[in-house]
């Protein structure tokens, strides 16, 4: 076993970042940790910290006020660490993508290793990204 | 020499990106302060390129949470423009949709009050009671949170007749549900203890700080949009606006857990309303928008949203500018935090249910050269009409 397939063998922490965003993503997100879909159970825990953290959870489009704050997130965190782009504002940019302050996508600042799609995305369709994403081979995973 | 403690921009207390400086002595909080601009998206300024059609799906996605409540708005404010009378069945369904919308907002904050105090079993419960409430918006309209029910002259999609039992069934489960939770949470000693007397606004601070919603109603000021300046179904049903009188976070809580039993008694009225009307009418065609200046407001879950939008007869809005409940809400934390202690001053700051996201779109007024000197009343007042009179030109 790699050091990296050890890393994301066990409970995954995550970290959510909510860029400029509707707040529905957010609010789906928090909806995953809720009794119906409880992601504890998966040993999966929303933790208040980066330096905690294993997975990185991005949602909303990134604005030019967000984008070096981002930055600064990411080259904080402890390596190797997986990034999601949740929800369509995160993959592209969505209906915001027009806008004055938009600073790019998120795969555009950052590497990113899953999308999931969807305005908002449904907290399955949340839980079924991350599982795949940990399915994925460690050689695939872009950031770490 | 106070120090500052910073909450935020990306706090695991709030979901949203802005920052909070409280500047403290001790433990009591002496001031604060309140950095935004983490979640602007110029979405005012989007607006003008896009079609009435399309600005629907733009200002759902002002907020998640009240995203009926904007279209709502922006509806009110062209058929005014257009002089539209939506027919009696779109009516229901649009009052339908927004009280659903109140109901689910609500229940997610006394979930966060919860999860602010600490006390996440009361987060767990509320969200969980809140599961049904988004099923039956799915079920209405094939999404969870952004329902795109709203057009121009009435409703893209109809709640058929035979589905109607079905959701009276789904709210009286959630009825029974907020009984629950409301008998819960209002005879905690424990919630009663954070709660209680904490974050107090009286009736002369709610005034001049011009708040509104159930911010303003916990401090006994009646204020209420559906019943001030009626549009939609509400005219045409019973139903009451909730007060309380202590103004404290307790009696916010309180107005909002009461609000919710107004809210369903207000769905199932519409339901049967609903049953009186032909099935199909849920639209009129709106072949063009005229000339106009126009303004529309709706009471979402936190308050008024005010929408104003010029148009000339073009596809597309000149001007469109949104007002949002919690910019004025938000406010408040000048008075209701000061003078607490830290741990207080958080469940002061989610009373108000603040949503950033709605309030991202105001240009904040700094002097260039010192960085400190914010415009004074008058001169705001000042540019602001110039505004206007630049716009009337257009």
């Amino acid at each position: 076993m790699g050091f990296k397939e050890f890393c994301f063998k066990k409970s995954l922490w995550l970290f959510h970042f909510g860029g400029a965003s509707c707040n529905n993503c957010d609010i789906e997100i928090l909806d995953c940790l809720t009794p119906r879909y409880d992601v504890e159970r998966f040993g999966m825990l929303l933790v208040g910290s980066i330096r905690h953290a294993d997975v990185l959870l991005v949602n909303g489009s990134i604005n030019q006020k967000d984008k070096k704050r981002l930055l600064e997130i990411y080259h904080q965190a402890p390596k190797p660490i997986l990034v999601v782009a949740i929800g369509a504002c995160g993959c592209t940019g969505g209906i915001f993508a027009e806008g004055n302050t938009f600073a790019g996508p998120v795969d555009k600042i950052i590497p990113v290793d899953a999308y999931i799609p969807g305005c908002p995305p449904k907290p399955e369709a949340i839980l079924a990204g991350i599982v795949k994403l940990l399915n994925k081979k460690p050689e695939q995973h872009k950031s770490a | 020499m106070s120090k500052i403690i910073p909450i935020g921009p990306y706090h695991p207390l709030q979901e949203e990106p802005e920052l909070f400086k409280l500047y403290c002595e001790g433990e009591i909080v002496k001031d604060v302060k309140w950095e935004t601009g983490y979640n602007h998206r110029g979405i005012e300024k989007l607006s003008e390129s896009k079609t009435f059609d399309q600005v629907f799906f733009l200002v759902e996605r002002v907020c998640g949470i009240c995203s009926t409540s904007h279209p709502f708005a922006f509806a009110n404010c062209i058929e005014e423009i257009g002089e539209i009378e939506v027919p009696n069945r779109a009516k229901y369904i649009r009052t339908i949709i927004a009280e659903l919308e109140r109901i689910h907002s609500h229940l997610l904050w006394v979930g966060l009050a919860g999860h602010f105090l600490g006390y996440n079993t009361v987060f767990m419960w509320a969200w969980k009671y809140r599961e049904p409430v988004l099923d039956l918006f799915e079920k209405i309209s094939g999404n969870r949170n952004s329902y795109a029910m709203f057009k121009i002259g009435g409703v893209r999609r109809d709640i058929e007749n035979d589905k109607i039992p079905e959701i009276k069934k789904i709210l009286d489960l959630v009825k029974k549900k907020t009984d629950l939770l409301t008998g819960a949470v209002m005879d905690d000693p424990v919630i009663h203890a954070r709660t209680k007397g904490v974050g107090i606004l009286t009736k002369e601070d709610i005034i001049d700080f011009a708040a509104v919603g159930p911010t303003a109603r916990a401090s006994g000021i009646a204020i209420d949009v559906r019943k001030d300046d009626p549009y939609a179904a509400y005219p045409l049903i019973n139903w009451k606006v909730i007060t309380a009188e202590e103004g404290d976070v307790f009696a916010k809580a309180k107005v909002r857990l009461l609000e919710m039993y107004e809210s369903v008694s207000i769905i199932e009225q519409c339901l049967d309303g609903l049953k009186k009307e032909p099935e199909g009418q849920t639209e009129i065609v709106v072949k063009n928008i005229p000339e106009g200046i126009g303004t529309g407001h709706a009471e979402a879950p936190r308050g008024e949203v005010f929408h104003f939008a010029k148009t000339n007869g073009s596809n597309y809005p000149v001007r469109h500018k949104i007002r949002a409940p919690s910019y004025v809400n938000i406010a408040t934390f000048k008075k209701s935090c000061i003078g607490q202690t830290i741990s207080d001053a958080t469940i002061s700051l989610a009373a108000v249910d603040p949503c950033y996201c709605c309030t991202e779109r105001l240009a904040s007024v700094y002097d260039f050269g010192s960085g400190h000197k914010i415009l004074g009343g008058e001169e705001l007042i000042r540019i602001s009409q110039k505004q206007t009179d630049k716009l009337l030109k257009l």
